[in-house]
């Protein structure tokens, strides 16, 4: 069984087809690359899965572990295991990092049915992580993304996706906003979260990211739906020769009809 | 927003959780006001001439003077012949003379309230008064405090027992002629808290007074008075529930302060008053005159406020800056749901060279509340480098809500440097979203928000009220949006 299925979906926002029949399977323990132009509809299909507001399915289906993400709330969504990586990682002030992970942590194992963590051991375990992640310890106090740069967000997103161990990981243009250093950093980080069980869905719209976290799949979204996919030479030639190329493909043509 | 808004109305709309009433049996003044009553007042408490004279001249006064209508508050008129002025839980023995007197239904409605009253039972940290309707019923840590030669009494007991301070200071800072409710209160006021700090003591427990409303269609008009000597320093916390009841209660207190050189009040308050039901039915009228004086050079005066309860608070905790390098401050988190309206800010009048003030204040409206940020600074001619920063924020959650900031500056020293910044904002759905993303529910992730953005002012309560403080403002907006 696929950790994700996704079959058919149309999905409209602010009465506008964003997605239209778009069809994805997604195995445990793969790392996907969704690629395509702006306004394909890579971002909508992250913001779908996470549950947010605003987007109406009119058709199609969303299966997760075999379930139906359908009517289930942005938090039952997280605690089950789907984490979205954010293109904008929001600010919170006044709350501190630590403060807000640990209660997220804490959510999340109260749903699985663990004893939740103390502060103490908390910290310790986040700590650890920040350092192999190459994160600022100071940010760790700070209040939640606020005054941290482009790439300190980026990093405290790929953070959290450590101390939560999802079972999806879904990246909105983690790479957006990096320079080259902080790319390979970041790719690095996410390449060591790689699990059996864990399936991670890098969406970007360039190729650099995927030389140093390479993709098992590559997808090409297109006008809201995939019409192509291949392994990750498929990104290469992407870069090559463009998306308009893509769309072209026979094996395109066939999933349009 | 509309899945997070069917989710937080789905949230159970928690009940106020201090609305039970206790059964006392009490000794109360017949209905109404007169000078009879306040006459029968004076006389229960035992008091001095000189206070019942000046009860009497007050409500002379009061009955010259007119309710007023400028704030940005309604409601219907107030039957003020309709007031029970008085009303005693009758004690079993006659008065209690040791915390082991206390009447025990009185000390089970306190348990009830999470407040004990032993000594043993507090945290040592803290010494309470407690006051049900007109009355103090207990007083802890009283010797311990004496040794210090801290007097931390009843009002009434003060009275009695040091008429002299009582009054030297006595409207000294709030005169009776001040405003309306401050004349009512000061001719009909029956109990509160009193503290004096000795030259040179620094207090070493929290003082509080716990405040309850118990008895239907009473008022409660507490009168607090605290005098810090040169080189002391004192923080007070003061805490309060009503029971629910479907009629508005009045609520008219008088604080004063006064510091000495180089002395330090701190002033924490923790309201938390019956604010009516979700439709608006019943909650205290809380309108309250609090302000001190900072009379001593380099004297500090601190107010922290967190507003979460009744149906109308009408208050602006207020600093008289008057010793050279004096120091004001004022820290406010205001919370409205449902029905509830405030008007509430400060005054920082700065009359010493070099005195400095700070305003951070912190308004949160939900529901259909009303909040209105009202404050003043006033550099007068010989406040030589005074110097003023005041920060006022709104946060609006929910559409049917309003927030109001209405900020006088009067300026009349070319020396001084005034600052004001305010800003309004809500809630933001990406805020939330992010949130609920990383698995917290909708509840916890506007609780975590607003907490948050009342952190630095929660940073200025003593510790252990912190925390209680974060609770009452989650129990607050529970069933904010919807």
């Amino acid at each position: 069984m696929s950790l994700l299925s996704i079959k058919n979906l149309h999905v409209e926002a602010a009465g506008k087809p964003i997605l239209r029949g778009l069809t994805l399977d997604v195995e445990p323990g793969e790392v996907c690359a969704i690629m395509g132009p702006n306004g394909s509809g890579k971002s909508t299909l992250a913001n779908v899965l996470a549950g947010r507001e605003g987007y109406t399915i009119t058709a199609g289906e969303i299966l997760y572990q075999g379930k139906d993400l359908h009517a289930l709330p942005p938090e039952e969504r997280a605690r089950e295991g789907i984490f979205l990586g954010f293109q904008h990682p929001v600010e919170i002030p006044g709350v501190a990092n630590t403060y807000f992970l640990r209660a997220a942590l804490n959510a999340i194992r109260k749903h699985r049915g663990e004893e939740e963590l103390d502060a103490m051991d908390f910290l310790a375990m986040v700590k650890k992580k920040a350092k192999s992640l190459g994160l600022n310890p100071d940010l760790l106090g700070r209040p939640v993304n606020e005054g941290f740069s482009g790439g300190e967000k980026k990093r405290n997103e790929i953070l959290q996706m450590s101390v939560l161990e999802p079972r999806l990981a879904v990246l909105d243009e983690t790479d957006s906003g990096l320079d080259i250093d902080a790319l390979r950093e970041v790719a690095g980080a996410v390449q060591a979260l790689r699990h059996p069980e864990r399936a991670i869905v890098v969406i970007t719209h360039h190729q650099r990211l995927l030389d140093y976290l390479v993709p098992d799949r590559v997808h090409v979204l297109s006008a809201g739906a995939i019409v192509t996919s291949g392994d990750k030479t498929l990104a290469m030639e992407l870069e090559k020769n463009g998306y308009g190329w893509a769309a072209s493909r026979p094996q395109a043509q066939e999933r349009v009809a | 927003m509309a899945q997070a808004s069917i989710d937080l109305h789905e949230l159970t709309q928690r009940e106020y959780p201090y609305g039970f009433t206790t059964e006392l049996e009490t000794d109360a003044a017949p209905r109404g006001l007169n000078e009879d009553v306040i006459r029968l007042i004076s006389a229960k408490k035992q008091e001095p001439a000189f206070l019942l004279d000046w009860r009497l001249r007050a409500y002379r006064h009061w009955l010259t003077m007119t309710e007023p209508r400028w704030q940005s508050v309604r409601y219907e008129p107030i039957d003020y012949q309709n007031i029970v002025y008085y009303s005693a839980p009758k004690s079993k023995v006659d008065g209690p003379k040791s915390l082991d007197e206390v009447d025990p239904d009185v000390r089970a409605m306190f348990d009830k309230l999470g407040i004990p009253i032993g000594e043993q039972e507090r945290l040592s940290g803290v010494a309470l008064d407690a006051v049900v309707d007109s009355v103090s019923v207990a007083t802890s840590f009283k010797a311990k405090l004496g040794e210090l030669g801290i007097i931390f009494c009843s009002f009434s007991e003060a009275a009695r027992n040091h008429p002299e301070l009582v009054r030297k200071y006595l409207g000294s800072v709030v005169p009776f002629s001040d405003n309306y409710f401050a004349a009512l209160n000061s001719a009909v006021f029956s109990d509160g808290s009193f503290c004096y700090i000795p030259k040179g003591v620094r207090c070493p427990m929290e003082l509080s007074t716990y405040f309850r409303i118990n008895a239907a269609d009473t008022g409660q008009f507490e009168r607090t008075l605290i005098i810090a000597e040169p080189e002391s320093y004192v923080s007070y916390l003061e805490g309060c529930t009503a029971p629910r009841r479907d009629n508005n209660q009045l609520h008219a207190a008088v604080v004063e302060l006064v510091a000495h050189d180089n002395a330090e009040i701190k002033y924490s308050t923790v309201q938390n008053w019956y604010p009516g039901d979700k439709d608006g039915k019943g909650g205290i009228y809380n309108f309250v005159t609090k302000r001190g004086k900072a009379a001593g050079r380099n004297s500090k005066i601190s107010w922290t406020q967190v507003e979460t309860g009744s149906a109308i608070t009408w208050k602006y905790p207020s600093v008289m800056l008057i010793g050279d390098g004096s120091v004001g401050e004022f820290y406010s988190v205001a919370v409205t749901n449902h029905f509830q309206q405030a008007d509430t800010g400060t005054k920082m009048i700065h009359i010493g060279k070099n005195t400095k003030s700070t305003i951070l204040s912190k308004g949160i409206s939900a529901g259909h509340g009303q909040n209105t940020y009202r404050g003043l600074v006033r550099v007068t001619d010989g406040a030589t480098n005074a110097r003023n920063y005041s920060q006022c924020d709104s946060l609006l959650i929910g559409d049917q809500c309003g927030a109001h900031t209405v900020p006088y500056l009067d300026v009349r020293n070319t020396s001084s440097q005034v600052e004001h910044e305010a800003s309004t904002s809500r809630i933001s759905e990406d805020q939330l979203f992010y949130c609920r993303q990383r698995g917290l529910g909708t509840e916890d992730a506007v609780n975590l928000i607003v907490n948050g953005y009342c952190k630095e002012v929660f940073r200025h309560l003593p510790m252990e009220f912190a925390v209680e403080a974060q609770k009452l403002l989650g129990v607050s907006l529970e069933g904010s949006v919807g």
